[in-house]
């Protein structure tokens, strides 16, 4: 790997520009690796550049069904925060946070990390009380919060409807001044590269279709480029976790859901933070292209079809034209979907399986792009250890069964309602 | 969207319906063992395809009823109220009549 820097790049330029080596290699698979990962996007090519990194595992495999970084990598809204009320997911996600911060530095790759704040709208007196009491766990959990009265709000974002008659009055809102965006393809990227400079295989085009298990371990996988033995399997495929598990006979407290995202034609600078609304399930902020991205509620509907239907953009738009009435005008440029792998208790599964040598990260339901530095640091941890990390020991499959669900929104075993 | 064909009101757009999950799901006894009430509260087959689910016509006749649906292409293949597979499904003779 060249490393990028002015002086490389003013060097590429003098002589033409069309030397940059790839930024990834494309290996023959091996026979075997010490450890594989199932999943080419953000989640399974971190955990393979930390893995490398630190500690030291390089022979190290990602299969790749397709090309990395086309799934959820490729179709989030680009969100990153920590603003989360229960103590497990408060420490998980402000490590990675943390890891956000310094991620571009560390990869070589600019992933802009635009801590631009992330709002939660407050339409009432009781989303206020429960605002105050997610700040107020924040803040103890030394994470920043603050409350935004309506007017400090109004001259901060002159676009969203203020007013005593808007159709969502708005009350304040809870500010994470951290929070922002991150270039989300970027993050697959430059994991990737970074990783295939330590060493590690990406192997794309490369479809898992069994597990081999022997004497109750993991013996290695079957796929479409031919048998990889290994005893260490990390499974990183987000809406397809039951279908892989399945391939070594478990199963999981997971369903798989559309959620669709969408942008708008590319304007000037007109929003400069991510504003959120819990009332109306809707999120927007506005990329370094110029298009607003917005989202919403999942299509309440099982689906791997990476795609959902009319009723839920026009649920989105909606909510966008009512907060921010001079939206209206713009067009509607692109919306897709993505396959949301939604638990039973709304918290991810980063864990060792029952299974020896079988791991996963996975249970994201529509967080997981924020997650992507830390849930790879984890489950490297946990693969190098066999045993997880404090961040993620609260993650098991087993807490279902335990009753130590971790359940933010308090919507009990009902996939679609977290 | 999807044209959800109710077994009693026929074909009508998804914004009317409520997903109601797996239709394979049978409630244990209360006396089961816990392995069994955890596997029917939290563990899901999740099926890449062809797939038995429970749907509620909220908007309409407020009836519950069986789809069998694709979870690859959205394709519908058939519809039954709850007592009777959708149309193609062979009868099972150990099938319980008490149960939906």
């Amino acid at each position: 790997m060249q490393r990028y820097s002015v002086f490389s790049l003013l060097g590429h330029a003098l002589r033409g520009r069309d030397d940059w080596p790839l930024a990834w290699r494309s290996p023959e698979p091996k026979k075997r690796y010490d450890v594989v990962i199932v999943g080419g996007g953000g989640h399974g090519l971190a955990t393979a550049y930390y893995l490398a990194k630190e500690h030291g595992i390089r022979d190290v495999a990602v299969l790749e069904k397709g090309a990395i970084g086309l799934g959820n990598t490729g179709r989030n809204t680009t969100i990153v925060r920590s603003n989360y009320h229960l103590d497990p997911n408060a420490h998980f996600y402000e490590h990675s946070l943390k890891l956000w911060e310094g991620l571009s530095q560390e990869l070589n790759f600019n992933v802009m990390y635009s801590p631009r704040g992330v709002l939660n709208l407050v339409h009432t007196p009781q989303d206020a009380d429960a605002a105050m009491r997610r700040g107020n766990a924040m803040r103890l959990n030394g994470i920043d919060a603050r409350f935004l009265a309506r007017d400090e709000i109004a001259r901060w974002i002159p676009e969203l409807d203020c007013s005593a008659d808007a159709r969502f009055p708005i009350l304040g809102g809870l500010l994470q001044p951290r929070g922002g965006t991150v270039r989300h393809d970027a993050v697959a990227w430059g994991y990737a590269r970074a990783a295939d400079a330590l060493g590690v295989d990406i192997l794309q085009q490369c479809e898992v279709t069994g597990i081999r298990v022997e004497r109750r371990a993991i013996a290695g996988v079957r796929t479409t480029l031919g048998d990889i033995a290994t005893d260490r399997l990390g499974i990183a495929v987000a809406g397809w976790s039951s279908r892989v598990a399945a391939m070594a006979g478990i199963r999981l407290p997971i369903e798989s859901y559309p959620l669709q995202a969408m942008v708008s034609e590319p304007v000037k600078p007109v929003l400069h933070t991510v504003v959120t609304s819990g009332a109306v399930h809707f999120y927007v902020s506005q990329s370094d292209r110029g298009e607003l991205v917005m989202g919403g509620d999942l299509d309440f509907h099982s689906s791997y079809a990476q795609r959902g239907n009319l009723p839920r953009i026009q649920d989105v738009v909606s909510a966008c034209v009512a907060l921010f009435p001079s939206f209206g005008r713009l067009r509607l440029m692109r919306t897709w979907g993505g396959v949301m792998d939604m638990t039973m208790d709304g918290s991810p599964i980063i864990a060792k399986l029952p299974l020896k040598g079988l791991y996963m990260t996975g249970g994201w339901c529509y967080g997981g792009f924020k997650a992507t530095p830390a849930s790879g640091w984890t489950l490297a941890w946990t693969i190098a250890h066999d045993e997880p990390h404090p961040l993620n020991a609260a993650f098991t499959l087993e807490r279902f069964a335990s009753g130590a669900t971790i359940d933010e929104k308090g919507a009990g075993p009902n996939p679609w309602a977290h | 969207m999807m044209l959800i064909p109710c077994p009693w009101c026929g074909p009508r757009g998804q914004i009317e319906f409520v997903h109601g999950g797996d239709a394979s799901l049978r409630r244990p006894e209360p006396d089961a063992p816990m392995a069994q009430w955890v596997d029917y509260v939290y563990l899901r087959d999740n099926p890449c395809g062809p797939s038995e689910e429970l749907w509620y016509h909220a908007m309409g006749c407020r009836s519950w009823f069986r789809l069998r649906r694709d979870t690859r292409t959205h394709d519908i293949a058939a519809s039954a109220p709850l007592r009777e597979p959708p149309a193609g499904e062979a009868q099972r003779d150990d099938r319980d009549e008490s149960k939906p």
